[in-house]
């Protein structure tokens, strides 16, 4: 394989951007179109490496499409990325949101030349957290990420935008700050910067001179933030409150996705041993931030910020099944990263035409939308009832494999009452998503709605998109697990399981 | 053992400075004069760098010497030099008068500190950072007016105060090891026992006077004092090379004499490795906290100049923290950390300071507020000011990412992950003040619509700097190696 495919995908989008910004008199229509090129063929280019990844037995754990080029030499650092069962999906995930994101954002008219220039340099730096297997690699795409978020947001955002961007900048740079700390001592103990040699050396690279659960615990901060689990959530609301719709989509589709995987492929996979140490904290917390998550949701009166914390709920089931440490937990969280990107995604995208449409966000102002607007109403309830785990649809295969895998995991002792707890999450969640539609579309229909309109071709193009993935993900969902498990074969290797 | 023509970058420097002056009496078009004194600069680089790769000599009995360590600060004062000078032109041609002189100064300082990255011996040392600071003196009174006076006599009186805590602190190592030459003071303190050492505190007292008098130099907290109302009264151009240049002169003298003359025995080097530690630890707080509140940009940088001094610092504090049985790869981690955080910080802040000049030429006011939709009104210059405070925050794709993560990195090797976790936090922190600037650029209502337009010289500058910035961030390789040849050289 001689064709430098990830390189392709990651820098396609950053090369859009840097074409956007910079080529003289381009009109906002070339803006867009360009936008969607550059988006589309990373997309395209991902769903072709999924058809060709090899899902033989024997390619287990083994990194696919790898590039590895020699970067620092001062420091050992590696351009080095490629793609195995665990972040494949993510890679496709970011790239199918990248492009809807495009289409949900025709309508931005307010400077859209650094609008979709930011929006692909954000595609551009996530896409290459995924693949890079590189810890110094994967630390400047993390960072890279706050750049365009805070523009995206403090810009484009509505409500207080500045504080909110400020806030989600500071939050991400302390966890990464730690982060940084925990790699450098990484670095320090093994003298690589490779994930997949350190994780391979395990921890006998580990040298004496620094408790491992101390660089553990450096590492697990920065995810944390990012995923995020309880107390490390409050950036989460008001960051997705005030984001434009795209962005929303893209933070609680493919962002907050950069915490978990960071979690399975540093945390677990490098220390296992203080992974299964600490699992007990671990998944209490995150039973919390499903509880918490859940009851702070009921109570919310914005649409968006009723999603944005079922978001910090619905994270909470990820930690669960990470920390379970059991072959169909970690399947599950890993296929539950997929199917919340996909479903909060089109839940976001849904509040955002709403809002748009209708011109209200306020729950309580809301109601009898049902008739101006047929098709939204059907497609926000699909994605409604996929978020609250409804069989055939992607939310339900996930969580039932989290549940069904940290019930039967040995990690813990007494992790089946922290399941059942974590089931009754679900109870909750199916309260506040049934409450929510019927408080925007049922009851009366309300006079000042009578010339709003319903979603323009344009809409149902990614509307379709969406609800197609979690379709086909909640009736068939092999083409992901099958995919899935040849990332978690490995971790569970090295947990001895 | 006089090697003249190891003297020849320094003499080059010499010449251009004189012939400036002389030229400025005879000359109507002053343009001619930056041009002259950049070609002097690039000439003196080319020698500088033909000189590169060779066996360290020493000079002038001991007195100098030509290493790789020297050479990598003299070509980092050249780039700074000519930077400078290029970000003067608009500056300096609004002066009726002393155009010549303004050249002639910086080119003389500039030699000062490439002296000062030479010198091996104390009275040297004090000799070039005197010729270094005087012409900075004139330099910050340079525009006349009440604030540049006011900058230049607090900088002259307290650097004057500085030198003299400096030299106290030299005599009594003098009196001490009855040495000057900085190798001969580290045979004599080896010499000693450790009963015959401690017995006597002169030792320890001169070594704590030469870090303050130096860490005037590099704007360490607590001798930062100076720091703010000297860069806001300075003539911009001059704040920039004073907050650069300046400070990584300091910091080659600090590293050589304390490396050279305190590096053994390993109980020296832990107890001044633990000061600067804390220094660094307390000087970044303090810089990063008080730089929040501020609302003019020079001083805000100003601060933040000592914040990131303290980042430097922790370089240092490796350097005192490495074992001395420790293998060679990692034996200099510290230096070349140091080395290539400088060189990085250098382009950065030249960077900033470099757009400042262009959008306070135009709008008239450091004010922070005073930038709002600079975005709209010079693209190009909000979006390289936006650069080099991402870099200074430590964020990738800029050089300051790189830089935190190589020094950092010396400094997690060595047993400093307290202080590398305090660096970190702080740089959260200075993510606040520096992200409200470009919050108002970009984010902020423009006072008018028209457009900040810039000169050819100031964009030559800029776009430099920025390229340098980017090149650091992304491709790091070639500098972290000649950091790490110049650190490598010093150590043998």
């Amino acid at each position: 394989m001689d064709f430098n495919w990830l390189t392709t995908i990651i820098f396609l989008p950053a090369l859009g951007a840097l074409l956007i910004a910079f080529v003289p008199r381009l009109s906002s229509r070339g803006v867009r179109w360009l936008a969607v090129v550059f988006t589309f063929i990373p997309l395209a280019l991902s769903i072709y490496l999924f058809t060709i990844f090899d899902r033989s037995a024997g390619m287990a754990g083994v990194m696919q499409f790898e590039e590895s080029l020699s970067w620092i030499p001062a420091i050992n650092a590696n351009y080095h990325l490629g793609v195995d069962g665990l972040s494949l999906p993510l890679m496709i995930l970011m790239a199918f949101l990248g492009f809807l994101v495009v289409l949900i954002s025709w309508k931005i008219d307010l400077r859209p030349r650094e609008y979709f220039a930011w929006l692909l340099l954000l595609e551009t730096s996530i896409l290459g957290v995924f693949c890079s297997l590189d810890l110094l690699l994967f630390f400047l795409f993390w960072e890279i990420e706050v750049i365009p978020m805070y523009f995206l947001i403090s810009i484009w955002g509505t409500g207080r935008k500045e504080y909110s961007a400020i806030k989600y900048v500071i939050y991400t740079l302390f966890g990464s700050a730690l982060m940084l700390a925990g790699i450098l001592s990484l670095y320090f103990t093994t003298g690589s910067l490779s994930m997949v040699e350190i994780a391979q050396g395990g921890l006998g690279m580990i040298q004496t001179a620094m408790p491992a659960a101390a660089i553990f615990f450096l590492l697990l901060v920065g995810f944390a933030v990012k995923l995020p689990v309880f107390p490390l959530h409050s950036w989460l609301p008001d960051a997705h409150t005030d984001a434009p719709t795209a962005v929303s989509v893209v933070l609680a589709g493919a962002l907050l996705k950069m915490g978990g995987y960071g979690m399975i492929r540093v945390c677990v996979s490098i220390f296992p041993g203080v992974a299964q140490d600490y699992a007990l904290p671990l998944i209490i917390l995150a039973v919390i931030s499903v509880l918490y998550g859940a009851a702070v949701t009921l109570r919310q009166t914005d649409l968006k910020r009723l999603i944005a914390y079922s978001s910090i709920s619905h994270m909470g089931y990820v930690l669960l099944g990470i920390f379970a440490l059991g072959q169909v937990s970690l399947t599950g969280a890993a296929l539950q990263m997929f199917s919340h990107g996909v479903i909060t995604g089109l839940l976001f995208a849904m509040a955002g035409l709403v809002m748009h449409n209708a011109g209200e966000r306020d729950l309580r102002k809301l109601g009898g939308l049902a008739r101006q607007m047929p098709i939204i109403v059907v497609v926000f309830s699909i994605a409604g009832v996929a978020s609250l785990g409804l069989p055939t649809t992607s939310g339900f295969v996930a969580e039932f494999l989290v549940f069904v895998g940290s019930f039967t995991s040995s990690a813990v002792a007494g992790i089946q009452v922290a399941t059942i707890l974590g089931v009754f999450g679900i109870v909750i969640t199916a309260g506040y998503i049934l409450w929510m539609l019927q408080r925007v579309f049922y009851g009366e229909p309300l006079k000042k709605f009578d010339k709003v309109k319903d979603a323009s071709i344009l809409d149902r193009v990614y509307m379709f998109a969406f609800v197609a993935v979690i379709m086909l993900v909640g009736i068939y969902p092999a083409i992901l697990t099958d995919v899935i498990k040849m990332g978690v074969a490995p971790v569970m290797g090295l947990l001895g399981g | 053992m006089t090697n003249f023509e190891l003297l020849i970058p320094e003499l080059t420097l010499l010449v251009t400075a004189v012939v400036v002056i002389l030229l400025d009496l005879a000359l109507k078009n002053k343009w001619v004069l930056a041009a002259l004194s950049i070609a002097g600069i690039v000439v003196s680089a080319g020698f500088a760098i033909s000189m590169w790769g060779g066996d360290s000599e020493s000079i002038f009995f001991g007195m100098m010497a030509v290493d790789n360590f020297a050479i990598f600060f003299k070509l980092l004062f050249l780039v700074i030099a000519a930077l400078v000078i290029l970000a003067s032109t608009d500056y300096v041609s609004k002066l009726k008068r002393f155009q010549g002189e303004y050249y002639a100064l910086v080119l003389i300082s500039a030699l000062g500190m490439m002296l000062m990255a030479a010198t091996t011996e104390l009275i040297s040392i004090y000799i070039a950072l005197e010729l270094t600071s005087i012409s900075l003196y004139i330099l910050v009174g340079f525009l006349k007016d009440p604030k540049s006076t006011e900058a230049a006599l607090k900088y002259l009186l307290l650097g004057a105060v500085a030198s003299a805590v400096l030299l106290f602190g030299m005599a009594l190592i003098f009196g001490f090891t009855g040495q000057t030459q900085l190798g001969d003071i580290a045979a004599a303190i080896q010499s000693m026992s450790l009963s015959g050492v401690l017995s006597s505190p002169g030792l320890i007292a001169g070594m704590v006077l030469i870090i303050a008098g130096f860490g005037f130099k590099i704007a360490a907290v607590p001798f930062h004092m100076w720091v703010p109302d000297v860069y806001e009264g300075a003539p911009t151009p001059i704040t920039a090379y004073l907050s650069v240049a300046s400070k990584a002169a300091g910091f080659a003298i600090i590293l050589r004499v304390f490396f050279s003359a305190f590096g053994l025995p390993e109980w020296l080097s832990l107890d001044w490795g633990m000061v600067f530690a804390i220094l660094a630890a307390v000087g970044m707080t303090v810089g990063n906290i008080i730089a929040l509140t501020q609302t003019n940009i020079k001083r805000m940088l100003g601060y933040s100049s000592i914040a990131q001094a303290g980042y430097l610092m922790v370089g240092l504090a490796t350097v005192g923290f490495v074992s001395p049985v420790m293998s060679d790869s990692s034996a200099y981690a510290g230096q070349s950390g140091l080395l290539f955080f400088l060189a990085s910080y250098t382009l950065t802040n030249l960077g900033a300071f470099t757009a400042i000049i262009a959008i306070s030429g135009k709008v008239d006011s450091d004010l922070i507020k005073d930038y709002a939709g600079m975005g709209k009104r010079a693209p190009l210059l909000a979006l390289a000011l936006t650069l080099c405070l991402i870099s200074l925050i430590g964020m990738p794709p800029a050089a300051g990412f790189m830089a935190k993560f190589y020094i950092f990195s010396g400094a997690v090797q060595h047993g400093l992950l307290w202080l590398v976790i305090v660096a970190v936090i702080n740089s959260v922190i200075s993510a606040y003040y520096y992200l409200r600037v470009v919050k108002v650029m970009w984010t902020g209502k423009p006072a008018s619509e028209t457009k900040v337009p810039s000169s050819i010289a100031l964009r030559v500058a800029l776009g430099l700097s920025c390229l340098g910035v980017l090149i650091m961030g992304i491709i790091p390789g070639f500098v972290m190696k000649l950091a790490e040849m110049a650190a490598k050289m010093f150590v043998s």
